[in-house]
């Protein structure tokens, strides 16, 4: 009740920041793509983009490694190890972000301009996202840098989902004749489903809302471009670059605006996740 | 427990006795301000001044808000921002910086010559070669090629503001399509968040060229373009040539120093340069106001030898005597 009250607040106090906007710019703050604080034109399309694509990047990374590396931790690993490498894992999420978006400049982008990329090009160049020239930093480059992040986050819920199983169920699996391969499928994936959905939306949560490190590697560029080599911006990054040294009032406006934007797209996709989950669980 | 208590008394009732100043603003002058401020105390040991360097625009609005007791802010406050205040605004120049444009193209160490419109057309993406007529022309004997790549600030900054008004100078093209800003909606190339952004991605991605605070180039070692000036001369960024823009813009300064003295006049100046300012009243209350002026009038005159060390220009003599007497016409009441 009490967090309802105080999302609410939020909401309105962004509301009210961003009222001079929300009047002069109307619905084509929300579809029109030019950002030019010069002449006090704002569009937050490419900023939308740029949020949703990058965090999904990071999700269908983030995922798969994520669950594989909670199964080998619970399922296969000797006890001795699964504890080392949960606890190495853990600690990627005590790293800050500033430090990864450094390590994004001086190390991921570079490979990912000399190596990835040209071998995604030869690979897959046919297809749209693997088009236009190799820089490094871009939509690729923030959205690794995210799985890397949200990777402890989603790893770790799963492995308690997994480990919260009783041992009796994989017994079980095991005595029907099935192999270990299928006794994961079929006694511990196939029941902690939700849980495993749960942790991916916290994961989701978390690649919405950074900032720096994406910052820092994405390129910053007010454009909508399919290719994942090219650069683009975010709606957090956005805010994070203009809002010190904003003056005119529309400007900051606009950009509180942006902020009630995120508000908006992080509540859609978390209330169409929470309901993607409901019903995929009921059946 | 009571000699802790005792000491403790002490503590407090010496740091009530310090007459407290609260400044905001521009992140840019910040080691030479903090400088400055320490300094200072060895000077007047009351006065204490606290600086957060929040950024000019933030600064800007905390001292409208009278949150702080000054300002500090790398481009000069607009009529109509001065507008909106109670009371009458001074600016203070300070001291001086200037933008450098860093570059990474394979088989040139040093010494890349460029020109204004040059740079403009590079920023706008109509020259988008290295091996261009017109840069060619500008370096002789030097064989450059491969692709441009454009790296700018993402974050608002001052750095932007007195480039940006540096190519509205010299482009009208640039000035129609882009015009000047502390953020702009930039034609083409990559964002780098800071100075130290921008020449990360210049360091790792040949054939990229962007631009950079004078002593963030200096103190990373980056190599920067030598500049052809308004008079045809090419101009070395250096703390004198800076000095020497601000001498040339020196004979049209305004009564109140909001000027932009980019492309200024003089065969020594470098082009690329502007004042950083501090904003105060110009009517305060008479304690804090008597310390206020107190410090400024040290900053412009005695203050000013710290800046060279620290790769900041002074400002040029006959500046400092004008600066002066404005800060005297504060009034205390």
């Amino acid at each position: 009740m009490g967090l309802a009250v105080l999302l609410l607040a939020i909401a309105f106090f962004l509301y009210r920041a961003a009222a001079p906007a929300l009047h002069k710019l109307g619905w084509s703050f929300v579809y029109s793509s030019v950002w030019d604080p010069v002449q006090d034109i704002f569009g937050a399309l490419p900023v939308v983009y740029g949020t949703v694509v990058s965090s999904f990047i990071a999700i269908i990374i983030a995922t798969p490694l994520s669950i594989g590396v909670a199964l080998f931790l619970t399922e296969i690993a000797p006890r001795r190890v699964g504890r080392v490498v949960g606890f190495l894992i853990e600690m990627l999420a005590a790293i800050p972000s500033v430090v990864y978006g450094l390590w994004g400049i001086f190390v991921l982008a570079p490979w990912l301009r000399t190596t990835v990329e040209p071998g995604l090009k030869t690979a897959l160049g046919f297809l749209p996202f693997f088009q236009g020239p190799a820089y490094g930093v871009g939509m690729m480059a923030a959205g690794i840098i995210l799985a890397i992040m949200i990777t402890p986050t989603i790893s770790s819920i799963s492995r308690e989902i997994f480990s919260a199983i009783p041992q009796p169920q994989r017994e079980a699996a095991l005595g029907l004749g099935a192999t270990r391969w299928e006794m994961m499928r079929l006694a511990v994936l196939r029941s902690s489903k939700r849980g495993i959905a749960g942790a991916v939306i916290l994961g989701l949560g978390r690649a919405l809302g950074e900032t720096m490190a994406v910052t820092m590697v994405i390129g910053n560029r007010h454009e909508i471009s399919a290719s994942f080599f090219a650069p683009s911006t975010t709606m957090a990054s956005i805010i994070a670059n203009e809002y010190s040294e904003a003056t005119s009032d529309i400007h900051i406006a606009a950009l509180v605006e942006v902020g009630l934007l995120l508000f908006a797209v992080t509540f859609i996709i978390n209330s169409l996740a929470r309901l993607f989950v409901s019903r995929s669980g009921n059946r | 427990m009571k000699k802790t208590l005792i000491l403790f008394l002490i503590m407090t009732g010496a740091a009530q006795a310090a007459n407290l100043i609260n400044g905001a603003g521009a992140t840019f002058p910040f080691p030479l301000y903090s400088k400055w401020f320490s300094e200072y105390q060895k000077i007047d040991a009351n006065v204490q001044i606290n600086y957060q360097s929040i950024g000019s625009g933030g600064g800007i609005r905390q001292f409208m808000e009278k949150t702080v007791d000054f300002g500090a802010s790398d481009s000069p406050m607009s009529d109509e921002q001065l507008a909106k205040a109670s009371v009458p605004i001074d600016h203070i120049p300070t001291v001086l910086g200037a933008v450098v444009l860093t570059y990474n193209v394979p088989g040139v160490e040093k010494g890349l010559k460029l020109s204004g419109d040059v740079i403009a057309d590079i920023f706008l993406g109509k020259i988008a070669k290295w091996d261009d007529a017109r840069i060619a022309k500008l370096n002789p004997g030097t064989k450059l090629t491969g692709d441009v790549l454009v790296v700018h600030r993402s974050d608002g900054s001052g750095t932007s503001g007195i480039f940006t008004d540096y190519l509205s100078k010299v482009s009208a093209d640039w000035k129609s399509k882009v015009g000047t800003g502390t953020a702009v909606n930039w034609p083409v190339g990559l964002g780098g968040k800071g100075n130290e952004g921008v020449s990360g991605l210049v360091k790792q991605t040949p054939g990229s060229l962007g631009y950079v605070e004078l002593i963030y180039a200096k103190n990373n070692n980056m190599a920067y373009a030598t500049l052809k000036n308004k008079a045809g001369k090419f101009a070395e960024a250096s703390t004198g040539s800076v000095t020497a823009a601000a001498a040339g813009a020196l004979k049209n300064m305004p009564a109140d120093f909001r000027v932009s003295i980019t492309d200024a006049e003089g065969k020594d100046a470098y082009p690329i340069s502007g004042f950083t300012y501090l904003l105060v009243w110009t009517r305060m209350p008479k304690e804090k106001g008597a310390d206020i002026v107190k410090f400024l009038k040290w900053a412009v005159q005695d203050g000013q030898k710290f800046a060279e060390p620290l790769s900041y220009a002074p400002l040029p003599k006959a500046l400092v005597t004008k600066v002066s007497a404005k800060i005297n016409g504060i009034a205390l009441e």
